[in-house]
């Protein structure tokens, strides 16, 4: 969680200061789902993302100066520069992609799922994505094909409560989405996006319910984002929200459960400044790779 | 010396071809509407589940997006998946899982990963199936680079290329037209048709046809009729939409100083519009006449057979165009 907070937060900077191009979706606030789920799959298991997907890929094992050098758009970036935050991809730790079109990866996501049993491997997928997809077509075709096929695939709804500048209550017919896992027949838990702990119970049995063979699963996680959508503008949330939501942060709520059972508070600095140390030099690593060459842009068009 | 098979129709040939690939790796895998047990509503995979079982062979809900996007990561995963689209026209459904999705999947990761994708789709008019159900898809996906696509005309073609496509590390859309089904033609056993390399259908002196599908049966006809009098057509199947064999047509064209291409659908964004583009940059001075499209009009696909028939060029239209073209 500590790692995804901090290096969200050097990416913001980066693209204040002008060096990341385009869009950049922060997850600050969401790293207990991420986290949390992540820490039960074993590295043949695949993952599939949305563009704020920094942190799964992170929760997942990816370089962290890799997935910079994609930001900053250079030649040795985890996708070669071709692809960007929005895109971030790592095969080698099973991520078989970010997806910046909302709800597209999740037929993606069942057809990895599809292999494994097609293989017969144990091997499970998990798909994040926003209460905004839940809206949209692919999702709810793709819940009803896994749910008819029982694809061993683990569905993880990072409700955020904001669909880009929309809040949900305004877009979504329901709020809890919950219920549209259930609709399917699909086995479905409602969770505390924001406590890491619960998060990774939930996913437990998520997880070994999809890897028996019984089928799909359905985690809706409740969460909130604290920065605004993209980081180039913050719009409609009101204060307040963004305020009470602070107060419920998921790096503070653990660490609150650590200093409990005996951790300390040095402790907890001395995380907090080693990872700082570690983001801080793979931002200056990256930083010192070219962009790619005009060769690279006609490679990998086709094999 | 391989076994031949004669007199195969163009809907067997589809079968043949999965039949055979499905026997030879285990990683390929149909999917798609009513495709096994129904055996397809044209019956293009008929028979294929009776051989292959539900292990193989996988009916969908009615969900393009999903058949698609599973394929997808069935293919980044290690699989080989042959999906089906019903009518091309259903396309528009999935249109982002193909042309968003897989497309740019390979470029957009770096190349971290293959795309052995091949979607078949029933593409073409003149059945009577109205506007939804009779377009001529191929040119929706024109500038999509990352995928290849084909319009076989003849049974063997549409073997052989639906084997290399399965075979292909990059997605290949393979349209089927629907109108040929029942055609028939020998088919070579084993016998692969290259991805991207054009069929000069027959030779001649006087104009270059470019046509595929339907258009091509057509124009092979207008030619056999001015043979009688004294014009030499020569006619050129591009098989392979994109990436489009010039080298071959502008072969043809620089002995012929004419060119025709006919085409199933409007003109605006076709592939017979950018090679009548492409020809007039690169080969200006080998033209006796303007190169030319002869097209579909521009509304949609009419359902009465009076209005259908009139509405993609009939074997009289291009007849007419010849001659203009060559009295020119």
């Amino acid at each position: 969680m500590i790692l995804t907070r901090i290096f969200e937060n050097y990416s913001e900077k980066l693209y204040k200061d002008g060096f990341i191009r385009g869009g950049l979706h922060l997850a600050n606030g969401q790293e207990a789902v991420t986290t949390g789920v992540c820490s039960l799959l074993s590295l043949s298991d695949t993952l599939t993302c949305t563009y704020r997907g920094h942190g799964a890929l992170i929760a997942k094992g990816s370089r962290i100066d890799k997935l910079f050098g994609e930001l900053l758009g250079r030649e040795n970036g985890i996708c070669k520069g071709k692809g960007g935050s929005m895109h971030l991809t790592d095969f080698s730790v099973g991520v078989l992609g970010s997806f910046a079109v909302v709800g597209a990866h999740l037929p993606i996501s069942a057809g990895a799922a599809f292999t494994a049993k097609y293989r017969g491997t144990k091997d499970v997928n998990v798909t994040f994505f926003g209460d905004g997809s839940t809206n949209i077509g692919a999702f709810h075709e793709t819940l009803n094909m896994s749910a008819v096929w029982k694809l061993p695939i683990v569905f993880v709804c990072e409700n955020n409560l904001w669909g880009e500048y929309s809040p949900i209550e305004e877009t979504t017919s329901t709020v809890n989405l919950v219920e549209r896992g259930a609709s399917y027949g699909i086995w479905s838990e409602q969770v505390d996006g924001n406590d890491v702990l619960a998060v990774r119970e939930v996913a437990k049995a998520a997880i070994s319910h999809a890897r028996s063979g019984a089928g799909p699963a359905f985690i809706e996680a409740v969460t909130y984002r604290q920065k605004g959508h993209s980081a180039r503008v913050d719009v409609g949330r009101p204060k307040e929200e963004v305020d009470a939501w602070m107060l419920r942060d998921p790096i503070i709520k653990f660490e609150r459960v650590l200093l409990l059972n005996g951790i300390s508070q040095a402790d907890l600095d001395n995380v907090r400044n080693e990872v700082d140390r570690e983001v801080s030099e793979a931002v200056e690593i990256a930083k010192l790779w070219p962009e790619p060459s005009r060769a690279a842009l006609f490679e990998d068009v086709v094999v | 010396m391989s076994d031949v098979l004669s007199r195969i129709a163009y809907r067997k040939a589809v079968a043949l071809a999965l039949a055979e690939e499905l026997e030879r790796d285990i990683n390929v895998f149909l999917i798609g509407e009513d495709i096994g047990k129904p055996g397809g509503v044209f019956k293009a995979t008929d028979g294929l589940y009776k051989q292959f079982g539900a292990s193989r062979i996988f009916d969908t809900p009615i969900a393009e997006q999903a058949i698609i996007g599973c394929a997808i990561g069935a293919a980044a995963t290690g699989l080989r998946p042959v999906a089906e689209i019903m009518f091309a026209d259903f396309a528009g459904v999935c249109y982002d899982q193909i042309a968003n999705q897989l497309a740019k999947f390979r470029y957009q990761t770096g190349g971290q990963v293959a795309m052995p994708v091949t979607i078949r789709l029933a593409n073409g008019g003149g059945i009577g199936f109205g506007a939804q159900h009779s377009q001529t898809v191929e040119n929706w996906f024109l500038n999509h680079a990352g995928l290849i696509i084909c319009a076989p005309s003849t049974p063997a073609d549409l073997y052989g290329i639906l084997k290399s496509a399965i075979r292909s590390d990059n997605p290949v859309l393979v349209f089927e037209h629907k109108g040929l089904y029942e055609d028939r033609g020998d088919i070579e056993v084993g016998k692969l048709v290259p991805l991207g390399v054009a069929s000069v259908v027959r030779t001649g002196t006087d104009v270059t046809l470019v046509a595929s599908q339907l258009m091509r049966k057509r124009c092979a006809e207008a030619s056999e009729i001015l043979a009688g009098t004294g014009i030499d057509v020569e006619l050129v199947d591009p098989r392979t939409i994109l990436p489009i064999d010039t080298e071959t047509v502008f072969k043809s064209v620089k002995k012929t100083g004419r060119l025709i291409c006919v085409q199933e659908s409007p003109g605006p964004g076709s592939w017979g519009e950018s090679l009548v583009a492409s020809s007039a940059t690169n080969l200006f001075e080998y033209f006796k006449s303007p190169p030319r499209t002869l097209s579909s009009e521009l509304t949609p696909v009419p359902f009465a057979k009076s209005l259908e028939h009139q509405w993609s060029p009939s074997v009289d239209r291009i007849v007419t165009e010849i001659q203009k073209i060559v009295a020119t």
